[in-house]
């Protein structure tokens, strides 16, 4: 790709593990445990958008350098591959090949590493032939297991691993990379833009980057304010929201239906509207905890329908309507 | 020609009236270099379609209208099986546009296969240089998940030399993964103001003359659907000309139909008109008309006619019932739980109300 | 969480192809604790008395059936039928035993193959006069490969033994059941794992709190492969000098710690609904925690609170519906809001309760 369509996320994803923002402790140890290059497997876990593929990918680097990572490590998606003879598969045909020259002045250690992204989402069953792939190849091949919840990969992998928390990144952290990247690419970050992008991207740095990129993009402005920001991410205007749930205190259905139809044929998606739904309905004090509990146990079956594929609108028009009766009494 | 299709804009330049921002900021979007991958998502009848290809058209010029339409076939080998499936694909020179979710359940062969195809031959662009090709997907919100997640690796690998253009409606259906990869663009329907506006733009070039209270009255009824409005636009020529101010906007046959429904479930709450009600249902599910469409119309006729706490009980059996009808398998049977629960509750309302 | 058997490493380990490229002096390193303290005589086996001796007795009045031997994982299958193999053939355990794992991708043939190539070879000169095979996994076998399984089984009565091993016996057909005499293992009682941890900390010179040694025992829940490995895993990741305690088993395992799930409770159950959804949604944060896990402990610490049937009964089945929907993808932040609003709804009934 050429550099002006490159995601920034890959354009600016740090090379060097010490250039990863915020996660020290796990930086520390991975420093000391490249002096010997002989690594055991890995598990890193934490929120999305904290920096595990990073570190996985440059450790590979400052390990094989740019030619021979291309051989030498293999970037798998568990979420991708359906089946457990299809992850079998691929990973005995890239364990098996034999490992070739190492790179000069690199360390090119004679394994192979495998980045398996989203490991928590792999079954259990799917977990236990990988486990047993890990054993059989483990002379060849190092694992690098990436994950949001520990707790979801099997005790067996778990155990064999070197375990890294990566932590959640806060604010600061996120504006300074972001103003980086800003300043690298000729832009300036305006009103309301560093908080828009933060609230937005909940806290992952990917999320944020891409939000940034997107503005950038679509608006081709020099400057990105709060409104590019929140534009892009999708997000439905705040006082529109405000008035539906107004209009609910006051049992009028038919006006805040109207006002969701209207949300709903700019295009917004239902969970957008939802949640943002539930979080003005929570923030609000004039309403009891008990109302709030109503309306957030509707709103968290809509969660589950929505996924199913119930149909938006009419899902909404329920969490209205349970709004309403709620707010009444 | 239909009208949707006669005054439907080529390029973004040409959209003056709707969709004005968002075919500006595409434009200079093309100009301004190497275009990403887009996702345009909004509900029907918004441009979403129109948008996608006047930006073909922007990228490529007029070459990209020169559209071939054809039905191929793949085939492919799967392990030790061998699969066969068949796609009609519209395509250009520059591009090819598909509907991959109506192969079903084997979509993401096709997804996959396509864009290895298109690797293999790319174009050469104005400056000589190996330029890309563009795969315009439909209704990208209908693929499987597996799908969604070969078109992610494949977006990644082959990204210099084919470009996606993504259309769906709901773009919660996307997955996450595939949405971070391509730049979205939503696509609002038009307020009904825009929708009046084009109204009277096409009565002007079809040279007709259109009372402005018509021209509101079918803004209203499109319901924010451009498509739909001009559908309709057509069909009051047809029946009347010159237009009458309150000439009549006529709905869709099934819509009408389901409007008499909701009239005889709230005229009579028995048995008898139970079993009434699932024959007509019948006739609409036969003639294609999708369940929850109808459920949807339904509850919007009935609640014109319901007090407000009605309402909120209708609304919390309809938002049950359709999630079922959407999980289970035979769609019938939610609907008349839907009508049977909904007339337990009229019925008893009449009561204490009426005695 | 269905397991395969672990690889037995070391010298008596029975016939078994193994594509093992794990060299000598890794594997006595990192040797799994599960292996190296499997019990190998019947007598070291935890628990499960009366099956023990059942089999022991059979074993030696040579009146072995066919056994089929099911439960959870980690309850001590395994471990009996290859003590049982020890006890039997003494010096000549690994010729005449062979154990498969039923499941294996190789398929039913590959399965058919070895056991024809292992049965048909009689050893002279072994006390019993037949061989003993082992296979596991056999519940996740498909039904077909379990026909074939049985015909397999009938042909090599003579001379062989079937041992079948798997977690749950309802997918084992009822023609293999009917071949066998069926055991159940059922989860280790707490004290008889504690022993063997006990027993294990004392071999590896573990500098262990008692705390932790709880911990262990707990979160490993009837499973002693479980369980060892938790103890391995802090083991493996404790950092500095001091022993392993309580904390670093929760940090290892990434499970909520009791205090956890106390602030959690207390803020639930003390703070208004705005401050809850923050208060929670920090710590979840600050401990990286999964909702899911939340709600499974959060159910065993609201069974012990004060509060009337009524709306314990509710509260739990409030929980039990966030715990289901986050299986299906749903996002945390919107079912942590339900979590809330269930014990809002257990606070007022408390509150009103007291008046």
């Amino acid at each position: 790709m050429t550099s002006t369509s490159q995601p920034w996320v890959e354009k600016y994803r740090p090379r060097n593990i010490n250039d990863v923002a915020h996660q020290e402790e796990v930086v520390r140890t991975l420093e000391k445990a490249l002096e010997t290059a002989n690594m055991p497997h890995m598990l890193f876990y934490g929120p999305p958008g904290t920096g595990k593929t990073t570190c996985a990918l440059a450790i590979c680097r400052q390990l094989y350098g740019p030619e021979l990572i291309k051989s030498r490590v293999l970037e798998l998606n568990a979420s991708d591959e359906r089946g457990i003879s299809v992850v079998r598969n691929k990973i005995k045909g890239f364990a098996s090949t034999a490992v070739g020259q190492g790179a000069p002045g690199y360390p090119s250690p004679p394994y192979k590493i495998l980045i398996l992204d989203e490991a928590d989402s792999m079954t259990n069953d799917a977990q236990s032939a990988l486990r047993r792939t890990m054993e059989t190849y483990s002379k060849v091949t190092r694992f690098f297991i990436l994950c949001n919840y520990i707790s979801r990969i099997i005790e067996p992998i778990a155990s064999r691993c070197a375990k890294f928390r990566f932590k959640p990144l806060g604010h600061e952290v996120m504006g300074d990379r972001l103003k980086f990247i800003a300043t690298a690419e000729g832009l300036t970050l305006g009103e309301g833009c560093y908080e828009a992008c933060s609230t937005h991207s909940g806290g992952d740095m990917r999320k944020a980057i891409t939000l940034l990129q997107s503005a950038a993009r679509l608006f081709g402005t020099a400057t990105i304010t709060g409104k590019e920001i929140t534009a892009v991410a999708g997000a439905v205007d705040e006082d529109q929201v405000a008035q539906v749930v107004a209009l609910c205190k006051t049992n009028q259905v038919d006006g805040a239906n109207r006002i969701i139809e209207s949300i709903l044929k700019d295009g917004f998606p239902g969970l957008q509207i939802i949640t943002q739904f539930a979080e003005r309905v929570v923030d609000d004090e004039g309403v009891s905890d008990a109302v709030k509990g109503k309306i957030c146990a509707r709103i968290a079956e809509a969660d589950k329908a929505l996924v199913d594929g119930a149909d938006e609108s009419l899902q909404l028009m329920a969490i209205v309507s349970t709004a309403c009766v709620a707010m009444k009494a | 020609m239909l009208w949707v299709d006669k005054y439907r804009p080529h390029t973004l330049d040409q959209m003056t009236t709707v969709n004005t921002d968002i075919a500006q900021h595409l434009k200079r979007l093309v100009q301004d270099g190497d275009c990403p991958h887009l996702l345009f998502y909004g509900v029907g009848g918004a441009g979403k379609k129109t948008l996608a290809l006047a930006v073909l058209r922007e990228i490529f010029g007029a070459a990209v209208e020169k559209v071939k339409v054809e039905g191929k076939t793949w085939k492919l080998e799967q392990g030790e099986r061998k699969i066969e499936v068949e796609l009609t694909t519209m395509s250009s020179n520059y591009h090819v546009e598909m509907n991959p979710s109506d192969v079903g359940t084997k979509d993401r062969y096709v997804v996959q296969e396509v864009i290895k195809d298109m690797a293999k031959s790319r174009p050469i662009d104005a400056a000589g240089q190996q330029g890309y090709k563009v795969l315009l997907l439909n209704e990208v919100d209908r693929l499987s998940k597996e799908a969604q997640h070969g078109l992610r690796r494949t977006m990644e690998k082959y990204s210099s030399a084919c470009r996606l253009i993504l259309i769906c409606t709901s773009v919660s259906k996307v997955l996450d993964a595939v949405r971070s990869r391509c730049l979205p663009v939503r696509v609002a329907a038009p307020s009904v103001e825009t929708v009046e506006k084009l109204v009277m733009d096409v009565a002007q070039k079809e040279k007709l003359v259109m009372p402005p209270e018509l021209a509101a009255r079918l803004a209203l009824h499109s319901e924010r659907n451009m498509r739909r409005c001009l559908l309709s636009m057509e069909a009051c020529r047809v029946q009347q000309y010159p237009f009458k101010a309150d000439q009549p906007v006529q709905l869709c046959d099934w819509e009408a139909y389901v409007t008499q429904i909701a009239n005889e479930i709230l005229q009579e709450q028995t048995p008898k008109r139970l079993l009434q009600v699932r024959g007509r249902f019948y006739e609409l599910i036969v003639n294609c008309i999708p369940p929850e469409l109808i459920i949807k119309r339904l509850v919007r006729e009935l609640n014109r006619k319901l007090d407000v706490e009605l309402k909120h009980e209708t609304a919390r059996h309809a938002a049950y019932f359709e999630h079922r009808m959407n999980e289970g398998s035979k769609a019938i049977i939610h609907m008349e739980a839907f009508v049977a629960n909904f007339m337990a509750v009229y019925k008893k309302y009449l009561i204490s109300s009426f005695g | 969480m269905t397991e395969a058997a672990m690889d037995v490493d070391g010298g008596d380990a029975p016939q078994r192809q193994k594509a093992s490229a794990v060299d000598a002096n890794d594997a006595k390193k990192n040797q799994m604790w599960v292996e190296k303290y499997r019990p190998s005589k019947l007598s070291d086996v935890a628990a499960h008395k009366d099956i023990i001796d059942t089999i022991g007795r059979l074993t030696s009045q040579d009146r072995l059936p066919y056994l089929l031997l099911y439960g959870p994982p980690g309850t001590g299958k395994t471990s009996t039928i290859l003590a049982v193999a020890k006890e039997l053939y003494g010096p000549q355990f690994s010729q005449m035993t062979l154990e498969l794992n039923a499941s294996d991708d190789r398929g039913i043939d590959v399965v058919r193959n070895e056991i024809s190539a292992f049965a048909s070879t009689m050893r002279f000169g072994s006390n019993a006069g037949f061989k003993l095979i082992i296979l596991d996994e056999c519940d996740s076998m498909t039904k077909d490969a379990q026909f074939a399984l049985r015909r397999i089984i009938e042909k090599y009565t003579k001379h062989t033994r079937f041992c079948l091993i798997g977690n749950y016996v309802s997918k084992v057909i009822p023609a293999l059941q009917s071949r066998c005499t069926r055991f159940r293992f059922s989860p280790l009682g707490p004290n008889a794992v504690k022993d063997r941890v006990q027993f294990v900390v004392r071999q590896e010179n573990l500098q262990i709190t008692d705390d932790a040694i709880d911990a262990v025992t707990r979160l490993g829940a009837g499973d002693m492969r479980r369980t060892l490995n938790i103890l391995q895993s802090s083991f493996l990741s404790k950092e500095g000098d001091g022993p392993i305690d309580a904390n670093s088993v929760y940090a290892t395992t990434g499970q909520p710690r009791p205090e956890d799930i106390e602030a959690i409770a207390g803020v639930l159950l003390n703070s208004n609904f705005k401050e809850a959804v923050a208060k929670v949604a920090a710590i979840k944060q600050e401990r990286g925690l999964a909702l899911a896990d939340i709600v499974r402990l959060l159910v065993e610490y609201v069974f012990r609170l004060h509060m009337p049937q009524l709306a314990r009964a509710n509260l739990v089945s409030d929980m039990a519906d966030v715990e289901y929907r986050l299986a299906y993808v749903t996002h945390e932040r919107l079912q942590l809001m339900a979590l809330v609003g269930a014990f809002a709804n257990a606070r007022e009934a408390i509150v009103a309760a007291a008046k």
